[in-house]
């Protein structure tokens, strides 16, 4: 599977990175030469194998429903580019 | 369900409406699914926001064990299958309200599979006319902030006070096929939901909310092009939505169009929807399982603990009303429905027997028609609900107790009931107090119906010769004689050995 | 007096702790070194000689004062810049987090403070950790100490825990901390002549440590011996809530569990690593480590991993990914960066914002992973990926059947010049293709100097041990030192 410029700006897109018709032009080879070195993984027989979910073995822990957190408005808002009155600020969203 | 099927009348002949739901109903906890900040509504924005929840770089979830808990519960009150080996999922997308850039839900294992909710379109007998709703799944996710738009002339404002508020989202078939039967789910569902405890079903307050999928097509015909319409927040607007939804496919079909598969917002003014703009284009969710957490896996142990914390649900509660209490079904149909009637029900019925010294059995009937008939009317009338009802269970019984023992007439009852209302008094007191007793003397009963016959005596000649419709007046005068503290089984028995 | 900045961490705690010097000297000493390396070497892209100083202070009080010394009492080390520390700068060398000032402690780094260690400063780093020469950084390139004879080209000090790596080199920093994803702690201590490990996925708590990869990512400490690289990790490790992948296990005693005795050990020498073409010089510290460990009693047995090869290609998957999702935060709406053109919208403003914060190999890296995940893509890739993931952790099950820990290279070349491979990804992912497997099974695997090739340069050898054994690397990690000999360091040009 290759992509094409097409794809590589839908990618872009999609990944919400802004880029030029110049970048998309320059990706386009260099993500199809990795693309094509990845995809010899499809050589490998991966019959009954199940992908692997946990890299070692280890059990999910659940936690004990307290509040134990929030409260922070000041910590959560300190880096915020543009707070407002308690709330981050966003240019205009239509629905 | 009978073939008396709900179809739209088209120009071209009839159509008939499919209709899946996606209930996401927010889970009953302290915390976050995965942060330890508190959910309660109405806080001070960004107040209950952990640096989880704002998604500070290298912030880490830990799932919230009371969450799994309570959909694992509702899985089981569905008769769904628990799947003990789940995961979580990411689900990809940009927008303000999702600070992490990914929602945490479950796509490929959740937590809950089949299952399945019955529900009847005929209150008047719940047994007849059942129809199987299947549920594809239950998982659990997260919820998102919330955006306003209508502080400043050109941002828009987050508040992320309800990101990472458990969620579940409870996926039907698309096995409806009117805005009736999409009504009966949901209220099925929602009284689910409050016995069990899992979700409060506040709709007002969005913790319960559905997006609703309609297609058309002809009767019979494959299924048709869906639409999806996000966050209908009314068991009323879900139904409206799904008309008018249901009338634009046909329109938009019939003129020789076609239905777009999109997802469309429900306007409560207009009773309308419209096309969403923002969610247009065409997403890729790229969902992969959540490199942050481990597979969820759950043991028996656990699951038999939450099934065994269930408590009684509607159809079991109104199957026993009908069968141990001999209640008939409309009226066990009623004391269920919602679980604030049944628990109060329970308690005036345990107040009754004891008070009485009898079995629940045999004073089922008395409690049920007198809650279904005087308590319901009084309160519809004050306006209030059950929950702030001015008596309670026990001075119900209290009431129940005295006409059993003949203190008073089911006449004065309904006159004691209103003097408890206004003034919050018992109903032994009120009895005492306003003199309300019941004559049950045969003496003084006997005297003021001797009194009766001799001054009626042409009444008593024509019930005499025939005319046995004036027993009923007989019995009025007796009454109205004894201010109506007359026993009136008395009356009538001595009224017909006088009559002779 | 000894040049204090020579010492490593047992030599300082142990001073300290004795008396011989104040910790408040050792900072002053490494904050001295830092502040005159800055200019040439740029390993740091905050330096903190203040934070150095008052845990200096504290510790040399609490020592007047009677009370017991943390294990990392009176040192200072390097912090690097992907670990969270409230009130200081953390950047992940990116653009996009410029001026970010936590309000947060990362466990690990909470951890070494409590331990009674100091920080120097944030160090530089591939951006978000992606890169193996520290070229990836938007605070500019680190230099490495290390130079080839009669050249002042500068080389690559390893990435992407290159400041780390060039600072404890250069005598900055006696440690520092790392992250390694597919080889970040040890391809970089090789090529500057350190040791390093990377423990069993899950020992460091990820909570605070700024995301790449998060099934990949695990904390490790970089130091000049396997003794402190001992020491190190016991402040560093343990279970911590927070983090639902930590490990809910003691700490060992790595540092007081040190043998180099190699008696009764089998190691395995993987016969898929032994590449055609392969560094003769790499070759050859390979088979001199071989002899090492035989000298220190061990049997040398050959092993298999059938499925090296594919060790790259699945963490060019897989951690791509992961990152493109772990990266979806910076958005410029909570922190970081924010790009908002006039009349820009929404989404017009993440995709500003992304684009001018990102560097080009984090975009590289998001889009590549933003296709492997697509619609249509996700099986072909990702699952294959996860399968052949599982494959890989599966071979080294089956090796440690037949040895103990595995003897191998930490990179295929001495560290290259700067600029040498900075236009070709693909030839500078090679570089990780001895330490990528270990991490995609999640094994703890250090490296530790063998000696320098003819250009000069050092050259590490890896130990992989088996999950939750980082001792039996130690061990074998100590037994090569002892036995390397290695003593050399970059002469001072700065």
């Amino acid at each position: 599977m290759s992509v094409d410029t097409a794809t590589v700006a839908k990618i872009a897109s999609l990944a919400r990175i802004k880029v030029s018709d110049a970048e998309v032009a320059a990706m386009v080879p260099e993500l199809n030469g990795i693309l094509a070195w990845v995809e010899q993984l499809g050589e490998v027989d991966v019959t009954g194998v199940e992908p692997m979910t946990a890299v070692i073995p280890n059990q999910l822990r659940l936690r004990d429903d307290a509040v134990t957190d929030g409260g922070i408005r000041d910590a959560v808002l300190a880096n915020a580019p543009a707070p407002e009155h308690g709330f981050f600020g966003v240019p205009k969203v239509i629905e | 369900m009978t073939e008396s099927a709900y179809r739209i009348q088209g120009a071209t002949g009839e159509w008939e409406v499919v209709i899946g739901l996606e209930v996401h109903a927010q889970v009953v906890s302290k915390s976050k699914l995965f942060s330890g900040a508190a959910t309660a509504f109405g806080a001070e924005p960004n107040a209950q926001v952990s640096l989880v929840d704002a998604a500070m770089p290298g912030m880490l979830p830990v799932p919230n064990k009371e969450c799994i808990r309570q959909a694992v519960r509702t899985g089981l009150a569905i008769d769904a299958q628990i799947n003990k080996w789940s995961r979580f999922d990411r689900k990809n997308y940009f927008y303000a309200d999702l600070p992490q850039g990914y929602q945490i839900s479950q796509l490929y294992h959740p937590l809950v599979g089949e299952g399945h909710i019955d529900i009847s379109l005929d209150d008047k007998n719940p047994d007849a006319e059942v129809k199987r709703i299947g549920i594809e799944r239950i998982h659990v996710e997260q919820d998102a902030g919330k955006l306003m738009h209508d502080q400043h002339p050109t941002m828009s404002y987050v508040d992320l006070n309800r990101s990472g508020v458990a969620l579940m989202e409870i996926v039907s078939r698309p096995d409806m096929r009117s805005p009736a039967e999409a009504g009966a789910y949901l209220r099925k569902l929602r009284a689910i939901l409050r016995y069990v405890g899992s979700c409060d079903g506040n709709m007002e307050e969005g913790s319960m909310r559905a997006d609703v999928n309609v297609s058309v097509r002809k009767p019979g015909a494959e299924f048709g092009t869906r639409t999806e319409t996000k966050n209908v927040n009314s068991v009323r607007f879900v139904m409206q939505a799904i008309e008018h939804e249901a009338s634009r496919q046909v329109d938009v079909l019939e003129s020789g169009g076609k239905v777009v598969q999109e997802t469309r917002l429900f306007d409560p003014d207009t009773g309308t929807t419209r096309s969403m703009r923002s969610k247009e284009d065409a997403h890729d969710y790229r969902y992969f399982p959540d490199p942050d957490l481990l597979p969820l896996e759950l043991d028996d142990a656990f699951v038999e603990a939450c099934r065994a914390s269930l408590p009684e649900l509607p159809d079991a509660k109104r199957k026993r009303y009908e069968t141990a209490l001999g209640l008939t079904p409309y009226v066990a149909g009623v004391l269920t429905a919602e679980v604030e009637t049944a628990r109060w029900f329970e308690a005036l019925l345990a107040e009754t027997a004891t008070k009485q010294g009898k079995g629940e059995e045999a004073v089922a009937k008395q409690a049920a028609n007198w809650l279904t008939s005087e308590l319901f009317g009084a309160l519809n009338r004050l306006g209030r609900s059950l929950e702030d009802s001015p008596v309670s269970p026990a001075q119900a019984a209290e009431l129940l107790a005295l006409v059993a023992d003949g203190t008073i007439s089911g006449t004065i009852a309904k006159q004691v009931f209103e003097k408890m209302l206004e003034s919050g008094d018992g109903a032994a007191a009120i009895v005492e107090r306003d003199g309300l007793k019941q004559e049950s003397d045969t003496g003084a009963i006997e005297a003021v119906v001797a009194k009766v016959l001799a001054d009626n005596a042409d009444k008593v000649e024509q019930y005499k010769a025939g005319k046995e419709a004036l027993f009923g007046f007989f019995v009025g005068q007796t009454m109205k004689a004894m201010q109506g503290k007359a026993n009136p089984q008395v009356v009538n028995e001595l009224l017909k050995k006088q009559l002779g | 007096m000894t040049d204090l900045t020579d010492l490593g961490i047992a030599d300082i705690r142990n001073g300290v702790a004795a008396g011989t010097f104040t910790a408040v000297e050792v900072a002053e000493a490494f904050n001295a070194a830092v502040a005159a390396a800055q200019p040439a070497l740029n390993a740091f892209i905050v330096t903190t000689p203040d934070a150095a100083l008052d845990a200096a202070r504290r510790v040399d009080a609490a020592r007047a004062a009677g009370q017991a010394l943390g294990k990392m009492a009176g040192v200072p080390i390097g912090m690097k810049d992907l670990f969270a520390t409230k009130g200081v700068q953390t950047t992940a060398a990116s653009k996009i987090l410029a001026g970010f000032t936590p309000e947060y402690e990362s466990t690990v780094s909470q951890n070494l403070w409590n331990a009674g260690a100091g920080m120097l400063g944030k160090l530089n780093l591939d951006q978000f950790a992606m890169g193996s020469s520290n070229e990836t950084s938007a605070f500019g390139n680190v230099i490495s100490p290390w130079r080839r004879p009669n050249d002042t080209a500068p080389l690559a000090p390893g990435g992407s825990s290159g400041g780390s790596s060039a600072a404890i080199a250069a005598r900055l920093c006696p440690a520092a901390t790392g992250t390694d994803t597919g080889g970040s702690i040890r391809q970089p201590a090789a090529f500057t002549g350190i040791a390093g490990i990377k423990p069993t996925y899950g020992r460091c708590s990820r909570w605070g440590v700024v995301a790449f990869a998060s099934s990949l990512d695990q904390a490790g400490p970089m130091a000049r011996s396997v003794q402190d690289c001992a020491i190190m990790l016991e402040a560093m490790a343990g279970f911590d809530p927070k983090d639902s992948t930590s490990l809910d296990l003691p700490v060992p005693e790595w540092e007081a569990g040190l043998n180099p005795s190699m008696a009764g050990k089998r190691v395995g020498i993987p016969r898929e690593y032994r590449l055609d073409g392969m560094d003769p010089d790499v070759a050859k510290s390979w088979d001199d480590g071989i002899a090492w460990l035989k000298d220190a009693g061990a049997e040398i047995v050959e092993v298999s991993l059938p499925h090296t090869k594919y060790a790259l290609p699945t963490y060019y998957i897989i951690a791509p990914a992961e990152a493109s999702s772990n990266l979806a935060r910076y958005d410029g709406v909570r922190y970081g960066l924010r790009d908002l053109p006039d009349g820009a919208g929404l989404q017009d403003m993440y995709a500003a914002t992304r684009a001018a914060g990102f560097g080009p190999e984090v975009k590289r890296r998001i889009m590549i992973g933003t296709y492997v995940l697509s619609a249509g893509f996700y099986d072909a890739y990702y699952t294959q990926a996860q399968k052949v993931r599982a494959l890989i952790a599966r071979d080294f099950e089956l090796a440690f059947q037949h040895c103990d820990v595995i003897l191998a290279p930490t990179a295929p070349t001495a560290a290259f010049a700067l600029g040498e491979k900075s236009d070709d990804p693909l030839a500078m992912y090679l570089n990780d293709v001895f330490s990528v497997p270990a991490s995609l099974a999640g094994l703890p695997a250090m490296s530790v100097p063998a000696g320098l090739d003819r250009q000069g340069l050092p050259l590490g050898l890896q130990v992989i041990g088996q999950a939750f054994d980082e001792q039996g690397v130690l061990n074998a990690g100590l037994a090569l030192e002892q036995r390397a000999g290695f003593t050399a360091k970059p002469a001072k040009w700065w």
